[in-house]
C-alpha cells in the first residue's frame, strides 16, 4: 500500500458498514476503526487499557465507544475513560479517501 | 466555649484533639454535625470503631435480611471509608477502646494504641441483651453456634448464611418487639420456617396496647410466621454435636429450631465508661449538654447515655442529641441544651404500617379515648386526649393520619372538636395537604433525622427533584416509610420549579419514557430499528449504552420484524457466542434438558480437535461449552457441529436443567426430563430483560435445583407440579416464590409462557426475576398471571405464541454473514486464544 502524506491506507470502506467497527494492523500496532451512523470515521487503539478487551467489538455512538468486556466507556475526543483509574485509548486521525480507509498512526 | 481550655493548649492556632469512641450512627452523626459547624478548623478528629467498616445504617439491616437490599447497597453505608479521608478524620476501624485515663487524657485501645485527647465523646451504643438461658453459651462464654443477635452486619451475614445453607431451616426468634418482628419477616422471606416467642402477653407491647398487638399478630400470622405470646424461654436446647435443636420454655414445652435469634432488648454498652470511673446508672449519666457527670471535657451521646433518667433505643433522639452536642463543642451555640425527646414511632414492621406515640390508653377517668378496631381488615386506630391535648395515639394498617397526629402530639396544631376526625378524613385536610401545614421542625424521616425544614432548605438551595433531595438529606433512605411525605414536601417547596425525576424509571437514560410508555411509542410510530428509535424519541440522539437494551426491546416487540442494523447489537448477539477475556468466544450448542447422544458427543469431539479448541467444559446448565474459539472460526464451527445455538451468551431464555425423572430414577414423581425438553423446545432463545435460567425436577429432592431458578418446576406426586419463580443462586441467592401448583405438564408450559411474556414486557433492563418478582410481589403476580384478575392473559398468550413462531436458529447466520466485518478478528496481531489450554 502506498502512503498518503504519512497516512496509512488500511482497507476498503466497503468492508465496514455504518455502525460497525473493525481492527487493522497499522505499523505493528492494532488500530480499531469505526464507521459512524453519520458516515464519518473514528480510530482508536484496538486494545482496552483495562484488561486488553477488543475495542473494535464494542458498541459506539458519535462520541463514545464501550469496551465489550467490562463496559468501560471511552471518549473519541481524547481517548479518556469516563471512569477514573482505567487509563485511556490512543485516538488517531482517520479519513475516507476515495473509498480507502486511511489512518494516521 | 464551655470546654475547659487546658494550659498545654498554648497556641491559639493549634487544633485541639477530639477523640470519638464509637463509629456507629450516633458517633458518626455527631462528627458530621461538628464538621458542618466548622469543626475541622477547631479539631483534629480521631474515631475508633470496633467494626471493620465505615458507619452504616443499622435500620437497613432489616432490608438486607429480607433481600430488599444488599450489603453493598450505597444506601447502607452512611459514611464510607472515603468520607473519613475526605473530611480529614482519622478512623481506627476494627480496633476498640479498652481504657480511658480521665486525668492523663488518653484512650488506650485493644491494639495497644494510645491516643491523646483534649475532648472525648463516648458513643459506644448498645449491645444485644441475651437473657439468661441454659445452653446459650459455650463453656468459653461465646454464643452457641446458631444463636444470633440482630444488630450488626456480622449478625445479619451469619443469619443469611445459615438461612440459605440448606432447605427446611427452622428459626425461633426470641422477643416480639420491633426488631424481632423484622428478623422474623426477613428470615421468612429467605424461606425459613419462623416462630416468634414473646414473653409479654402481646406483640410490640412497648408501643401497642393489647388490641393493637392482636391486629399485628393476625398480620404476622398471615405471613406464615408462628406467634407464641406469654411464653418465657428458659433454655437453648442443643444436639450432642453442640448445634442448636430448639428452645425450652418455663412451662416445660419446647419448639424445634436450627437457629435462634435473640431480640429481647438492648443494653447500653457502658463497660468502658464504667471501668474508667464515669458515673453510670442504666447508661452513662449526662447533663443537658451531653456532658458526663463531673467531667469537663468528656461527653456521651446516643444509646449508651442516660439523660434525665431516660435511655433511648430508637434513632430519632440520637439526631437531636448530636445537634446539641455539636453546638456545644464547637461553640456554635454554647448554651444549646437537650431536654429529652418525645417519642413518636412511625415505621413499617414486617410489611405492616405502624405509628405510635405517647400513652397507650386512657389513664384517668376523664381522659377522652377514641378507638376504631377492625381486625378483619387489619386496621386499628386510637387516640387519647387529656385537657384538650393529644397525649397518645396508635395507628396500625392505615397510618394516613400519622402526620396530623404527630403535629397534634407536639402541640403544633389544635385538636378538632369532633375527635373522631383525628382518625379519619372527614372533611378535614387530607394527608396530601398536610405537607404545606407541617411545621418546619417536624421530623419527617425518623431514621435519618431529617426535618421538614431540612428538606425545604435543600430545595431552596437548588435541589428540585425528589431523588436529589433524598440523596442530599438522606431523607427516605432508612426504612422508607416517609418517602411519600418527602415527595409531598419537595413538591410543595419547589412548586412550579419541581423537576420530576422519573429518569430512574426510564428504560434507557437517553429516552424519557418508562418501558410501557416506550413500547407504546414504538408500536404507535412503527419504529423498527434502533436508529429510528433514537431519531424519533431520544432528545440528544444516539447513545452507545442504550443500543443493547433497545435492540432487545425491539426484538420483543417485533420479533423477526425488527430491522437489524450493524452496531445495534452487543458483540455476543452479533456473533451468537459469549466473548471471553482474551477476545475469543465460547460456543455452547443446544442440548435440551441436558440430554445428549453418542452422535452429538462425537461431533463435538471432532470439532474440538479440528479447531484446536483449548477447553471443553460441562456447564452449570447441563451443556458442553467449547471455550477459546476464534471469532473467524465461529461460522465453520457451527457448520461442522450442525447443532442449533444453546443461547449461552444472550439476555434471553438460556436452558432448562432437568433431573432424570421417572424414566430411571427410583424416587421420581414426574417425568421432569420430558417436561424440561418440551419447555426448552417451545421457548428457546426468547429475548428477555435479563437471562432466564429454568429447571424441572422430578421430586422434592430437587436434584435439578429448581428452587433457585428464574422459573423452576417441581413434581410433587399425583401428577401435580409446583411452579416457583424469582429464584437465584448466583451472586444473589434467593429461593423462588410459589406461583402456582398445577395438574399437568401442559399447564406448566402455558404458565411458563405467560410468565415469560409478562416479564419481557414489564421488567426493567437487566432486572433479573429475583429482583423483579419481589418488586411486583408474588401475590400480585399470581392475581395477574394465574387468576387473570386484569384480563390480560389472552393478550400475553397471543404475543408469546407469535414470538415462539418467529424462532430462527441464529447460527444459521453462518450461511451468509450479515456484514463483511461480522466475523473478523478484533485483535488481528494477537495469537489467539490466550486462555490456557487444558
Amino acid at each position: 500500500m502506498t502512503s498518503v502524506d504519512a497516512g496509512v491506507p488500511v482497507g476498503s470502506i466497503d468492508d465496514l458498514l455504518p455502525g460497525e467497527g473493525r481492527a487493522y494492523p497499522v505499523d505493528g500496532r492494532q488500530v480499531a476503526v469505526f464507521r459512524m451512523t453519520d458516515g464519518t470515521l473514528r480510530a482508536a487503539d484496538a486494545v482496552c487499557p483495562h484488561r486488553g478487551g477488543p475495542i473494535a467489538d464494542g458498541q459506539f455512538d458519535l462520541g463514545h465507544v464501550v469496551c465489550p468486556l467490562h463496559q468501560y466507556v471511552f471518549r473519541f475526543s481524547d481517548g479518556g475513560c469516563t471512569a477514573d483509574g482505567i487509563g485511556s485509548l490512543g485516538v488517531y486521525r482517520v479519513e475516507d479517501r476515495d473509498g480507502r480507509i486511511v489512518v494516521w498512526p | 466555649m464551655p470546654v475547659d481550655v487546658t494550659p498545654h493548649d498554648d497556641a491559639t492556632t493549634a487544633k485541639r484533639k477530639l477523640v470519638v469512641v464509637g463509629n456507629g450512627m450516633a458517633g458518626a452523626r455527631t462528627v458530621e454535625e461538628i464538621l458542618s459547624r466548622g469543626g475541622s478548623e477547631l479539631f483534629d478528629v480521631t474515631m475508633i470503631g470496633d467494626e471493620p467498616y465505615g458507619n452504616y445504617n443499622r435500620i437497613m439491616l432489616s432490608h438486607v435480611l429480607s433481600g430488599e437490599a444488599t450489603l453493598d447497597d450505597d444506601d447502607l453505608m452512611l459514611n464510607p471509608m472515603a468520607w473519613y479521608r475526605e473530611n480529614g478524620v482519622t478512623l481506627y476501624s476494627g480496633d476498640s477502646a479498652e481504657g480511658i485515663d480521665r486525668f492523663a487524657k488518653t484512650v488506650t485501645c485493644a491494639s495497644g494504641r494510645v491516643i491523646d485527647f483534649d475532648v472525648l465523646i463516648i458513643a459506644t451504643g448498645s449491645n444485644t441483651f441475651f437473657p439468661n438461658m441454659d445452653g446459650l453459651r459455650e463453656s468459653d462464654g461465646r454464643l452457641a453456634r446458631g444463636v444470633f443477635g440482630f444488630r450488626t452486619i456480622e449478625d445479619t451475614n451469619g443469619m443469611l448464611q445459615m438461612a440459605t445453607s440448606r432447605d427446611d431451616v427452622r428459626a425461633v426468634v426470641i422477643g416480639g418487639g420491633l426488631l424481632g418482628l423484622e428478623a422474623a419477616y426477613g428470615l421468612k422471606t429467605q424461606g425459613v420456617d419462623v416462630d416468634v416467642v414473646h414473653s409479654p402477653g402481646h406483640l410490640m407491647n412497648q408501643q401497642l396496647d393489647e388490641r393493637g398487638g392482636k391486629v399485628l399478630r393476625n398480620k404476622i400470622e398471615e405471613l406464615g410466621v408462628g406467634v407464641h405470646t406469654g411464653k418465657r424461654t428458659t433454655a437453648v436446647l442443643r444436639n450432642d454435636d453442640g448445634t442448636v435443636s430448639g428452645v425450652g420454655f418455663a412451662d416445660g414445652e419446647s419448639l424445634p429450631a436450627d437457629m435462634i435469634v435473640v431480640t429481647a432488648g438492648i443494653r447500653p454498652n457502658v463497660e468502658l465508661a464504667r471501668s474508667s470511673g464515669l458515673v453510670i446508672e442504666r447508661g452513662i449519666v449526662v447533663d443537658d449538654q451531653m456532658r458526663c457527670e463531673d467531667e469537663g471535657s468528656i461527653y456521651a451521646v446516643g444509646e449508651c447515655c442516660q439523660h434525665r433518667s431516660e435511655v433511648y433505643g430508637l434513632v430519632a433522639p440520637l439526631w437531636e442529641q448530636a445537634v446539641v452536642l455539636a453546638d456545644v463543642i464547637t461553640g456554635a451555640n454554647p448554651h444549646a441544651e437537650y431536654h429529652g425527646s418525645r417519642l413518636t414511632t412511625k415505621l413499617k414492621v414486617a410489611g405492616v404500617d405502624v405509628a405510635a406515640m405517647g400513652v397507650k390508653g386512657p389513664e384517668r377517668e376523664d381522659d377522652e379515648f377514641v378507638q376504631f378496631y377492625e381486625p378483619r381488615s387489619g386496621i386499628y386506630k386510637s387516640v387519647v386526649v387529656r385537657d384538650d391535648k393529644l397525649i397518645g395515639a396508635m395507628l396500625l394498617g392505615d397510618i394516613s393520619k400519622a402526620n396530623f397526629l404527630t403535629q397534634a402530639f407536639d402541640e403544633k396544631v389544635p385538636l378538632p372538636e369532633e375527635r373522631i376526625s383525628m382518625l379519619f378524613d372527614m372533611g378535614t385536610p387530607s394527608a396530601e395537604t398536610g405537607a404545606a401545614e407541617l411545621a418546619d421542625d417536624v421530623q419527617v424521616c425518623n431514621c435519618n433525622g431529617v426535618t421538614k425544614g431540612d428538606i425545604v432548605s435543600c430545595v431552596r438551595s437548588g435541589c428540585t427533584s425528589v431523588s436529589e433531595v433524598c440523596a442530599k438529606t438522606r431523607a427516605g433512605k432508612g426504612c422508607g416509610s416517609c418517602k411519600p411525605l418527602v415527595g409531598d414536601i419537595v413538591e410543595f417547596a419547589a412548586g412550579d420549579a419541581l423537576t420530576v425525576d422519573k429518569s430512574a424509571d426510564w428504560y434507557v437514560p437517553c429516552i424519557p419514557l418508562t418501558k410501557p410508555e416506550l413500547i407504546d411509542a414504538i408500536k404507535r410510530q412503527d419504529l423498527r430499528s434502533v436508529s429510528e428509535v433514537f431519531e424519533n424519541l431520544a432528545p440528544d440522539g444516539e447513545d452507545a449504552t442504550a443500543k443493547m437494551p433497545l435492540s432487545s426491546l425491539l426484538r420483543v416487540i417485533w420479533g423477526t420484524g425488527w430491522n437489524r442494523e450493524p452496531g445495534a447489537l452487543f458483540v455476543n448477539d452479533r456473533v451468537h457466542a459469549n466473548i471471553q477475556r482474551d477476545g475469543t468466544f465460547s460456543v455452547v450448542p443446544q442440548m435440551k434438558g441436558g440430554v445428549t447422544s453418542p452422535q452429538q458427543l462425537r461431533k463435538i469431539a471432532d470439532v474440538a480437535e479440528k479447531y484446536d479448541i483449548p477447553m471443553i467444559k460441562a456447564t452449570g446448565g447441563q451443556r458442553l461449552d467449547l471455550l477459546g474459539v476464534k471469532k473467524e472460526d465461529l461460522p465453520k464451527v457451527w457448520d461442522d457441529l450442525g447443532m442449533p445455538s444453546g443461547y449461552a451468551y444472550g439476555k434471553s431464555f438460556r436452558t432448562v436443567k432437568t433431573c432424570v425423572g421417572t424414566d430411571y430414577c427410583r424416587f421420581g414423581l414426574g417425568d421432569s426430563t420430558a417436561l424440561g425438553i418440551a419447555i426448552e423446545t417451545r421457548y428457546q432463545g426468547l429475548e428477555s430483560p435479563a437471562k432466564l435460567k429454568l429447571a424441572v425436577t422430578g421430586c422434592p429432592r430437587n436434584c435439578a435445583e429448581a428452587l433457585c431458578k428464574d422459573f423452576g418446576v417441581v413434581a410433587i406426586g399425583d401428577g401435580k407440579w409446583e411452579i416457583l419463580v424469582g429464584g437465584a443462586a448466583g451472586a444473589h441467592i434467593r429461593k423462588g416464590d410459589l406461583l402456582a401448583t398445577v395438574d399437568s405438564p401442559e399447564e406448566v408450559i402455558r404458565l411458563c409462557g405467560i410468565f415469560i411474556q409478562y416479564y419481557r414486557e414489564q421488567a426493567k433492563w437487566l432486572e433479573r426475576t429475583y429482583a423483579w418478582v419481589p418488586r411486583i410481589g408474588i401475590e400480585e403476580l399470581r392475581a395477574i398471571l394465574v387468576d387473570d384478575r386484569d384480563g390480560i392473559v389472552a393478550g400475553l398468550q397471543e404475543r408469546i405464541d407469535e414470538a415462539v413462531a418467529d424462532y430462527v436458529d441464529p447460527w444459521l447466520d453462518r450461511e451468509e454473514p450479515r456484514s463483511p466485518a461480522q466475523f473478523t478478528s478484533a485483535l488481528p496481531l494477537l495469537p489467539l486464544p490466550q486462555v490456557p489450554v487444558r
